[in-house]
């Protein structure tokens, strides 16, 4: 047997047990259009949902990675979702209801930290992962092909479930202080929602950004803080003087907030409030998808 | 003919060194320009300094892969290969041009991409497999399999930081190795594990292409891409420069980025020597006195040396060691023959060659030392370099080398083409049978 002139798999099947596998191998049928084109910069579909779904399974993989991993050696491991927010919760109710004087809207301070809390340690949670999710995956970025807006976004997802942990406390408090059940409850998802688009929102921007400037990484624990003061966390948005308030909620988070505490305690909501946040969350979240889009291409050049 | 299952066509690259890459426009103006532009006016910066450079690391590179073959790249590092690779798998985006691929395409470029040294093998596995693209259900049906692969059984509950590196690439390669789809891409695969798994590792990719898939294979391991590949790539400055069967290319390649190696000539000031003899001039030739960087496996090499003798009156003998790339010692030979063995020599120039015959060395690249001894009346050493030549032989797998038929890399430090003798004692000694009529080896029809 001759093997220069092997050229293909066919020919070297003539004996042995390749035989077998190569006939079967001979049987493939190329496809009519290409499964994949290769196209210059700047020249693909803007957003490829069809794509994404394919690749759906990697998401959830890469969720369960972030949850596992974060909790791996530790002793408290998945208790921690709960301990934190308490603590700064009691924190908050000893320094500023009792000492400092903070309202609460009606609301059990310690019911109206936490509240806030959940919702807040939730998204600067996943903005802080997910914004430096891309540089810590760049072995993965620069290797191999997937969507890329995973990567923050399993960030946002795994920040997701410590949320819906975290929560027990919430409804725990809830009981205990005898609020009232009613029909807004069921609104509260929406207001979880809206928290994971604005902060996917953000991650997306945010670790599309680090890629090139790694600055905003030391920015960023310092924005985050600053966030933190224009959110109505700690303080009632009703402490914030009339003529400031249309500047206060163009920050979604505070009609978010805002909105989730009246949904809870069957309260009226602020409808402006809400719908600006919804609404500017949406956009900010458009624009975000097409920045993505537009240069994670260069990622695994620049990374 | 069957139809392409790959076209590349005319695809480019462009880097630019010390400016900002021309597709970040959009982005930089809405939202980075606006946080770094005042900030690299203070520090004086110009983002459009002259000295930013466009690196072309690909150009115009346009070729077409049939379904079930391999195709190996070689280039020296910073030729495009990988460059190009990455392309292919979607990594990067072409500057310019176009590629189409009729099938799925699996990339493994750098085994264990994605493994994480917290979670377990297990675990590992499942992550692995979804970053390569496989679905959790295929994975989970699979899983068996790529343990047994991996021979780590024991081990797949313990979390993969607690791993040798050989371990951790086992596994790694036992995912990579179940992915099944249409194109595979392979870079630098076969870099680390042990040779016994490197082996299975071959013999994997066998099968794989054996199933009628497409490999693409990048590796520095020029034996290892003849041993593989029908077909290959040599690209140089991002352009493709050869493209034809394997060991033509590989030659090509190698005689392209070993010449400088396969002699070297020493001036007055830095020949290795004392005052009794030096060094001038160490070559590897073939048997017309050609140098030559490449040799055919089943031609001779010869190793030639040039030294002075400044000092008359000691009898001496040229030695020469050959080492493989691993820095195994094959063997050491010195002249033995009569002319100069006990002849004291006048002082004067010298050259002096041996010749190794073909069908010893093994495929790969091997080194050459030389040095200058005396053996009588005592012995003693009067020059030794220790830089050496360097060159490669290859088995241009024609069938009449120690190969034979087989095409799957060999272990053992040489590969002598030996013969060979059957005899056969047919059951009842049938006379249509005679005993001894064996020995239908194909080494004997050379």
């Amino acid at each position: 047997m001759d093997l220069k002139t092997n050229d293909s798999a066919g020919a070297l099947a003539t004996g042995g047990p390749a035989a077998r596998a190569g006939a079967a191998g001979g049987g493939h049928v190329l496809p009519e259009h290409p499964v994949i084109r290769v196209r210059p910069q700047g020249s693909g579909p803007a957003f490829d949902l069809r794509e994404l779904w394919d690749f759906r399974e990697l998401l959830y993989f890469l969720t369960w990675r972030d949850l596992k991993v974060r909790y791996k050696q530790t002793v408290l491991g998945i208790a921690w979702v709960i301990v934190q927010p308490v603590l700064t919760m009691l924190a908050f109710t000893v320094f500023f209801n009792r000492l400092g004087g903070f309202r609460s809207e009606g609301m059990p301070y310690p019911l109206f930290a936490y509240a806030g809390l959940l919702l807040w340690t939730f998204f600067s949670n996943a903005v802080i992962y997910g914004t430096n999710s891309l540089i810590q995956n760049s072995n993965l970025v620069t290797k191999v092909y997937f969507p890329r807006m995973f990567i923050p976004a399993a960030a946002v997802a795994a920040g997701l479930v410590d949320l819906a942990v975290a929560s027990v406390v919430l409804f725990a408090l809830a009981l205990y202080y005898e609020v009232a059940l009613g029909w807004s409850l069921l609104l509260l998802p929406i207001f979880v929602a809206l928290t994971v688009l604005l902060a996917t929102a953000v991650g997306l921007l945010a670790s599309a950004s680090t890629v090139r400037y790694r600055d905003l990484k030391h920015a960023l624990p310092f924005l985050i803080q600053l966030w933190l003061f224009a959110s109505p966390v700690i303080y009632s948005s009703s402490a914030i003087p009339a003529r400031w308030r249309w500047v206060y909620f163009a920050n979604p988070l505070a009609g978010i907030i805002d909105g989730f505490r009246a949904a809870l305690m069957g309260h009226a909501f602020d409808w402006p409030a809400v719908g600006a946040a919804a609404a500017i969350t949406l956009v900010l979240l458009s624009v975000s998808l097409y920045l993505f889009r537009r240069i994670e291409e260069t990622f695994a050049d620049v990374i | 003919m069957t139809r392409p299952i790959v076209q590349v066509e005319r695809v480019s690259k462009s880097y630019r060194i010390g400016g900002l890459h021309p597709g970040y426009m959009t982005f930089r103006e809405m939202f980075a320009g606006m946080v770094s532009a005042p900030l690299r006016r203070l520090r004086g910066d110009d983002e459009r300094r002259p000295s930013s450079q466009t690196i072309w690391a690909l150009k115009d590179v346009s070729f077409e892969v049939r379904p079930g073959e391999t195709v190996g790249f070689v280039g020296r590092n910073g030729a495009g290969k990988s460059t190009l690779l990455k392309i292919l798998s979607r990594v990067t985006k072409p500057t310019a041009g176009e590629a189409a691929l009729y099938g799925r395409v699996g990339s493994l470029l750098e085994v264990g991409t994605g493994f994480h040294p917290d979670l377990t093998g297990r675990e590992n596995v499942f992550l692995n497999g979804a970053i390569l693209g496989m679905r959790r259900e295929e994975i989970a049906r699979k899983f068996d399999e790529i343990v047994a692969f991996s021979e780590l059984e024991q081990f797949i509950e313990t979390p993969v930081k607690f791993y040798s590196s050989g371990m951790y690439v086992r596994l790694a390669f036992s995912v990579a190795a179940h992915l099944e789809p249409e194109i595979l891409i392979m870079d630098e695969v076969l870099a680390v594990g042990d040779a016994a798994f490197q082996q299975k590792c071959l013999d994997k990719m066998n099968d794989i292409r054996r199933e009628g898939r497409t490999i693409f294979f990048v590796s520095h391991d020029t034996a290892a891409v003849t041993r593989l590949c029908r077909r290959a790539l040599f690209l140089e400055r991002g352009r493709v420069v050869a493209d034809g069967p394997a060991h033509e290319v590989i030659s090509e390649y190698l005689s392209a980025n070993w010449q400088a190696r396969a002699e070297r000539d020493w001036d007055e000031r830095e020949a290795p020597g004392g005052g009794v003899a030096r060094l001038r001039r160490l070559r590897v030739s073939d048997e017309r006195g050609e140098t030559l960087a490449v040799a055919d496996i089943r031609r001779p090499v010869r190793v030639e040396l040039t030294y002075e003798v400044l000092q008359p009156g000691h009898t001496l003998a040229p030695h020469v060691e050959i080492y493989n790339d691993e820095g195994a010692h094959l063997f050491s030979t010195h002249d033995t023959s009569a002319e100069w063995r006990r002849a004291p020599r006048p002082a004067g120039t010298y050259t002096s060659a041996v010749e190794i015959p073909g069908n010893l060395l093994p495929e790969g690249t091997l080194l050459a030392y030389a040095s200058i001894v005396s053996h009588f009346p005592a012995t003693a050493l009067h020059a030794q370099e220790r830089e050496g030549v360097a060159f490669q032989v290859v088995d241009a797998l024609a069938g009449d080398s120690a190969r034979g038929d087989y095409t799957g890399p060999i272990p053992g430090a040489l590969r002598p083409l030996l013969p060979w003798a059957t005899r056969f004692d047919a059951p009842g000694g049938d006379e249509n049978f005679p005993a001894a009529r064996g020995s239908a080896a194909p080494h004997d029809a050379r």
